[in-house]
């Protein structure tokens, strides 16, 4: 914490003065799950970027789907609601490898 | 003086202030005993005398969320209550502080339920303390007038930005006529300055206002909220100084009485100074070495002048009219045992807790307080607080 402004800088009134900037939150380090794609099952239907709260899911222009880890917080929606099972939920170590 | 002196309710006296601070925005909701005030100013809207946007809304929770959205606007914003309505709207007081928006509010004390009471004490403001708004108490007309102009000059002041309440005693002072000195629109345009708000909504120039702040945020904004609430003692304390220059009369954060040579001295806050002023005189007519001092800055909290003045005497007779149920003594005589924690030398500090819901305290019972009190102190036994008064 020791780069974040004190409470002499710290802005007024937690007032945002500077629109949209929510992205320069990394929300990643929450995650205490990752989510892992097999692409052998994915049929690439978008379901999971549908759901998924964050801009989490990225798709490329190829139309193949992967995770932005910087944003993603774990919460497993996209497992879940994805229908062929081609989503897995695997631990994250304090090493950050699974 | 040539000053235009004219009779009027107190409630009127502030609705005046406020015409003269010429608003933009009053929500209110009526509630005894402070309904005078918005109605008093719904009319001079309504007749054309005051230009401001006058809404009327459901609740206080409401009057106060609307005074939050007003002021954010940039809008200079007012609103009133009293006990219900103040604990009803209490949410949005601590808001209204942590986006420093400079709302002024009168507020009418009265007691709060249960029982039901319309009656006055300090229950109702005591138990937003910890608010973060600009405290103060007026002991009659003339200072709830005066109190009600600074507030807006205090509360807009760049280097402030916090909401301010003026506290007036339900019906002991707001359904009382007294002789109050106005100033002219000229004299209050001079005093109180446009105002132009450091931040505000804008759909040009867009923020965002009441953010979620992470835990790794929170305490540095609460810290500079805290050290900027200390902070605007100074800045109250010059405007209080330019007043007197310009219209006469002045203010300080503990007013005194006799309180030199005093052997005890009693604190109180509002109406009830001026009985006990009486009182002190009955008693120096005696030979009692007794003094006052009425508390009319109650946040930012006057530490340095609560030492430097009570700090002379050998007994403090703290006057609260709250009750802190199973609490270890009235507001003010706790806060007032804090600032002399580990002081030396300090006084001893009796509490006592009178005058709830409009039980009056007459001036023998100020005698009467100071007798026990001094009796405890030279026995060396200080109950938490006495309840005085009350039937066994």
């Amino acid at each position: 914490m020791a780069d974040l402004p004190s409470w002499r800088t710290i802005d007024h009134a937690c007032i945002v003065s500077q629109p949209g900037n929510a992205s320069e939150y990394l929300t990643g380090d929450w995650r205490s799950r990752r989510p892992v794609l097999d692409r052998e099952k994915c049929v690439r239907c978008g379901r999971c970027w549908m759901f998924c709260p964050e801009p989490a899911i990225i798709v490329d222009e190829g139309g193949e789907y992967s995770f932005d880890y910087r944003y993603c917080k774990g919460c497993g929606i996209c497992a879940r609601e994805c229908p062929y099972d081609a989503i897995d939920l695997v631990e994250e170590c304090e090493d950050g490898q699974e | 003086m040539g000053r235009n002196r004219v009779s009027l309710e107190i409630c009127e006296a502030c609705a005046e202030a406020v015409k003269l601070a010429d608003v933009d925005v009053i929500a209110a909701y009526p509630i005894t005993p402070q309904t005078h005030i918005v109605e008093t100013l719904s009319a001079m809207v309504a007749d054309g005398i005051l230009d401001a946007e006058y809404i009327n809304v459901e609740s206080e929770h409401s009057a106060m969320s609307c005074c939050i959205g007003s002021s954010a606007a940039g809008a200079r914003s007012f609103t009133a209550t009293a006990a219900q309505g103040l604990a009803l709207m209490s949410e949005m007081l601590f808001i209204a502080s942590g986006l420093r928006l400079p709302i002024v509010m009168a507020l009418v004390t009265r007691t709060l339920s249960a029982p039901l009471s319309i009656w006055g004490d300090h229950s109702d403001v005591m138990s937003v303390r910890d608010c973060g708004w600009i405290t103060v108490f007026a002991e009659n007309g003339q200072e709830v007038f005066d109190f009600t102009l600074q507030g807006f000059r205090i509360a807009e002041d760049e280097r402030v930005l916090f909401p301010f309440m003026v506290c007036l005693d339900g019906f002991h002072l707001s359904h009382v006529i007294e002789p109050v000195e106005l100033i002219s629109e000229e004299e209050a345009r001079d005093f109180l300055p446009i105002y132009r708000p450091r931040y505000r909504l804008h759909p040009n120039e867009p923020i965002s206002m009441g953010c979620f702040a992470m835990p790794e945020y929170f305490m540095e904004i609460k810290k500079r909220q805290d050290e900027e609430l200390k902070a605007s003692y100074d800045v109250i304390i010059e405007v209080w100084e330019e007043w007197e220059k310009r219209f006469g009369r002045s203010y300080a954060p503990l007013v005194t009485y006799q309180t030199e040579d005093a052997e005890a001295i009693i604190l109180i806050a509002g109406s009830y100074a001026g009985t006990a002023r009486l009182a002190v005189d009955d008693m120096r007519k005696k030979g009692l070495k007794v003094g006052l001092a009425s508390l009319k800055l109650w946040r930012p909290f006057p530490l340095r002048d609560i030492r430097e003045i009570l700090g002379r005497t050998e007994v403090v007779v703290v006057v609260d009219r709250a009750l802190s149920v199973g609490g270890a003594g009235g507001p003010m005589a706790c806060e007032v045992r804090s600032a002399f924690h580990g002081e030396s030398p300090s006084p001893k500090v009796v509490s006592f807790v009178a005058g709830l819901s409009g039980r009056d305290i007459l001036r023998s019972d100020f005698e009467e307080m100071v007798q026990r009190a001094l009796s405890h102190a030279e026995k060396g036994e200080l109950p938490y607080y006495e309840m005085f008064g009350v039937r066994e």
